[in-house]
């Protein structure tokens, strides 16, 4: 199964935590969005984890994309990752 | 399991809606947003036929969004509207000046004018140079007193009849709450108001044509249509009081979505009784421009050294200690 996860700097009070765009493969069985935000927290990101994921799952305010499509219509975290899915995290930043 | 759109019943939805818990597909959602902002540009009765309007554009979301969707809007219903982007360039090397090129790109992708305004031209202070003054601490009062008169000069230059901002739902739902938690009953009272007061001599008014729209949807309106924005968080401005109302905002909002409108709507019906003391709004005693105070001293966050104007107005003798006290301002 591969994966293409994009996009992604997360701020709050001046600091920030990031990640960067990267393709993921895993074999069966084939992970839930809940498992995905875990691997990322404890893989990609280096410092200050919870402008990212707060308990279980991502940030107030952090916009998930799976394929284009809101992930609030997917399931949230217990969308089952498929093969060739686009994950897509947006940060929305406050100010201008 | 793809959800149809509950609007068309044909494609694919991308997205919920946070106001309505409507489901809807790209193109449903795009008629939607741009509809509702035109109800509210009408409602509100924001603008007037041949009027010359400014957009405040940053190069962010939500100006970026904002001229997008009046360009539109003022071609679909024919509001007879000149538009114009209008920057402001606060000397901030490695914010501001990448953000401006983006507003460079918008003026040549929507085809408006745009006219900028730098604080240096203005004021001869960057805020480069004002925060190598004055550190980080209060550097965002100068910055936005010196936003609030930059954006009317610019608009000056131009005959400019309106200026509108991106300022959207969750901005004003903050707004709300940070002038309840402060206690500051002038500012609560004004700041869900779609439109400034034409009548105020000098200043030009102001309205927020995106005062309903939920940040969700302009992040995603601007990602599906992939309009060109800028988005970093200015390097100066850690603002801690707005980021707890906005961390508090959006945990209620992943509970309740409709907790913005809502907090908007308390802030609108609020109704001050009679009798509370409310500042006057006046003029700068030295150049006329709308200020709270006689004297258009930014007043800084800590220290009451504001209490000190009379004794300056009075030209009376300062003692050290509140020479000392008003340092910080005296650059």
């Amino acid at each position: 199964i591969r994966v293409h996860c994009g996009r992604g700097v997360f701020r709050g009070g001046g600091s920030q935590t990031s990640c960067d765009s990267f393709e993921f493969h895993r074999g069966e069985p084939s992970w839930d969005m809940k498992q995905l935000l875990a691997w990322i927290r404890v893989n990609l990101l280096k410092e200050r984890p919870e402008l990212f994921v707060q308990g279980d799952t991502v940030r107030p305010g952090i916009l998930v994309l799976i394929n284009d499509a809101d992930w609030e219509l997917m399931g949230e975290l217990e969308y089952q990752l498929q093969d060739q899915d686009n994950v897509v995290f947006i940060s929305t930043l406050h100010g201008g | 399991m793809p959800v149809q759109c509950s609007s068309c019943g044909q494609n694919r939805a991308a997205l919920k809606r946070p106001k309505t818990g409507h489901s809807l597909c790209r193109s449903c959602f795009f008629w939607a947003f741009e509809e509702e902002v035109h109800h509210t540009i009408v409602s509100g009765r924001l603008f007037s036929r041949g009027e010359t309007v400014g957009i405040g554009a940053s190069g962010g979301k939500d100006s970026t969004v904002l001229a997008h969707v009046l360009k539109v809007l003022n071609e679909r219903y024919d509001y007879g509207l000149k538009l114009l982007l209008l920057s402001v360039d606060e000397g901030i090397t490695g914010y501001r000046d990448d953000s401006l090129e983006t507003v460079k790109r918008n003026q040549q992708q929507y085809d408006l004018p745009l006219k900028i305004v730098s604080y240096e031209e203005l004021y001869g202070w960057t805020m480069d140079a004002i925060v190598k003054q004055v550190g980080l601490k209060n550097n965002c009062t100068f910055c936005g007193v010196f936003r609030r008169q930059a954006l009317d000069r610019g608009a000056m230059m131009l005959n400019v009849d309106k200026i509108c901002t991106g300022h959207n739902a969750d901005d004003v739902a903050e707004t709300v709450l940070m002038n309840v938690l402060r206690g500051d009953i002038a500012r609560l009272r004004r700041c869900t108001a779609i439109s400034t007061a034409s009548d105020g001599e000098g200043a030009i008014p102001r309205c927020k044509p995106l005062k309903y729209a939920y940040e969700k949807e302009i992040v995603l309106y601007a990602y599906f249509k992939k309009l060109d924005y800028f988005s970093t968080e200015c390097i100066y401005s850690p603002n801690a009081y707005r980021g707890h109302a906005r961390t508090f905002l959006k945990d209620l909002e992943a509970v309740r979505p409709s907790a913005i409108m809502d907090v908007i709507h308390s802030g609108e019906n609020l109704s001050v009784r009679e009798g509370v003391k409310m500042p006057v709004q006046g003029t700068c005693s030295r150049c006329g421009y709308i200020s709270s105070q006689a004297l258009g001293l930014p007043k800084l966050g800590i220290g009451k050294h504001h209490r000190l104007h009379g004794k300056i107005l009075a030209q009376q003798p300062l003692t050290q200690e509140e020479e000392r006290k008003l340092k910080a301002v005296d650059f």
